[in-house]
């Protein structure tokens, strides 16, 4: 579905711990919008599940309970079967892959911006508190002002693309950010760029007080 | 002259998009891991041919002593995967149960070619768990834009299971600290920032073990 070459893809320690359920929604979100573009982390993916297959299959059995057999065989047979959910229309492709489309509620076109500043553009989505992710909307050639991190934050390009001091950023590259590293990423010139964003940094603090013992106590 | 060229039979690479190859845990190996599978030096030992066996007989006839058989070996590691989850032995025994009414409502579902039986199951029994231990939302890929696979491939099928075996007694060859420490990341044990975030010292131990634990992995699978 790529039109363009991804280079820039999740790391190991992502793709298994999404695997294995461990990431916040957030991040979750992230990779699997980044997998939708990707066939090459996709396959990775599978190759991740299967490392849980071969844990479930070597993990020591617990004793089920005595009429389990039974009583499974009875709910299957008592059930009504469950039918898959009928698979959604598949609309004409937009920018924004499925599960993406899911917490904003259509393409891009449904996204509810509010701008933050020198033509950037943000949308906060709906997940739980443990990271938060965002839309960014980045006019060309304009720049997110240099802002560094606590904690890993994720940029995945959906349009256009951006550049900061490590590479360039196209349509499906995900960057994975440590904390310590300050970036400014610049969107191209030709296109204006838009990303999502998800970091686990800690809420930042109105009061003026927490604010400057934040980088001390590191919460 | 032309048909020497014909005589080796063409190996059918994987489109790119196929979860199937476990050799995809490795980036830098998936070209090559993509066609050279096929090769039948290895023979599905019993086992793993018994599971396949059992859930295409209750795919396709409804089976049910081939879902006992299945019930009675994975139930209990499902159970057991719930349990080192968090959950306590009477949700656990809830939950391993509807993880095996889901295994028999979407067995038409299940291809060989794609995942290995204990895969599948992990898979229903890892979106069971959020379920029930009222986790946080996992969202799911978009599914490929093509559509269904083509007709399951009897040659892709063999090289998955074998693979996946072959996986199995890698984990199992791991230094006991390392594999213990994979075990814990799929059993809910490890935060994602132990596994995944790109930050941190003290977590260095944990990382670079599981770090040492996925280099293992992928030169067994070579």
């Amino acid at each position: 579905m790529t039109m363009h070459q991804i280079s820039h893809h999740l790391t190991d320690s992502l793709l298994m711990a999404y695997a294995a359920d461990a990431l916040p929604e957030a991040f979750s979100l992230t990779v699997a919008t980044h997998i939708s573009m990707c066939d090459e982390c996709r396959a990775r993916l599978g190759a991740f599940e299967s490392l849980g297959g071969a844990v479930l299959e070597r993990s020591e059995a617990v004793a089920m309970a005595e009429d389990s057999l039974s009583a499974t065989l009875a709910r299957i047979r008592g059930g009504a079967p469950v039918r898959d959910r009928p698979a959604p229309p598949r609309k004409a492709r937009g920018v924004l892959p499925a599960p993406l489309r899911d917490y904003v509620g259509g393409d891009l076109d449904a996204v509810r911006w509010r701008p933050i500043g020198m033509g950037v553009k943000q949308a906060i989505l709906p997940t739980s508190r443990e990271a938060s992710a965002r839309l960014l909307y980045i006019p060309a050639g304009a720049a997110v002002p240099d802002h560094g991190h606590r904690g890993t934050e994720l940029t995945l390009v959906l349009q256009g693309a951006f550049v900061d001091e490590t590479d360039r950023f196209g349509p499906g590259d995900i960057e994975v950010a440590d904390e310590d590293m300050h970036h400014m990423p610049v969107a191209d010139i030709g296109d204006d760029c838009i990303c999502l964003a998800a970091t686990d940094a800690p809420l930042r603090f109105r009061g003026m007080i927490p604010r400057l013992a934040q980088p001390f106590l590191r919460i | 002259m032309l048909t020497e060229t014909h005589t080796a039979p063409r190996l059918r690479a994987a489109p790119p998009s196929q979860p199937a190859g476990l050799r995809a845990m490795s980036r830098a190996d998936k070209r090559k891991g993509a066609t050279g599978s096929v090769d039948a030096k290895h023979r599905m030992t019993r086992e793993t041919d018994t599971w396949v066996a059992c859930m295409i007989a209750v795919r396709d006839t409804r089976d049910e002593a081939a879902f006992a058989r299945l019930f009675e070996h994975f139930a209990p590691r499902v159970k057991a995967f719930l349990m080192r989850s968090g959950a306590d032995a009477t949700l656990a025994e809830e939950c391993a149960q509807e993880t095996m009414v889901t295994l028999w409502h979407k067995a038409h579902l299940f291809d060989p070619a794609r995942a290995s039986v204990a895969t599948w199951i992990f898979t229903i029994a890892r979106n069971r768990r959020i379920d029930a231990l009222r986790r946080q939302k996992r969202p799911e890929p978009e599914d490929l834009p093509w559509g269904p696979e083509p007709e399951p491939n009897q040659a892709d099928a063999l090289a998955l299971q074998q693979e996946s075996e072959h996986l199995g007694e890698a984990l199992a060859a791991l230094p006991e600290k390392q594999r213990v420490l994979i075990e814990k990341a799929y059993f809910g044990d490890l935060t994602h920032s132990e596994i995944a975030a790109e930050t941190g010292l003290p977590l260095g131990t944990i990382k670079s073990r599981i770090r040492l634990a996925l280099d293992r992995l992928r030169h067994a699978m070579k």
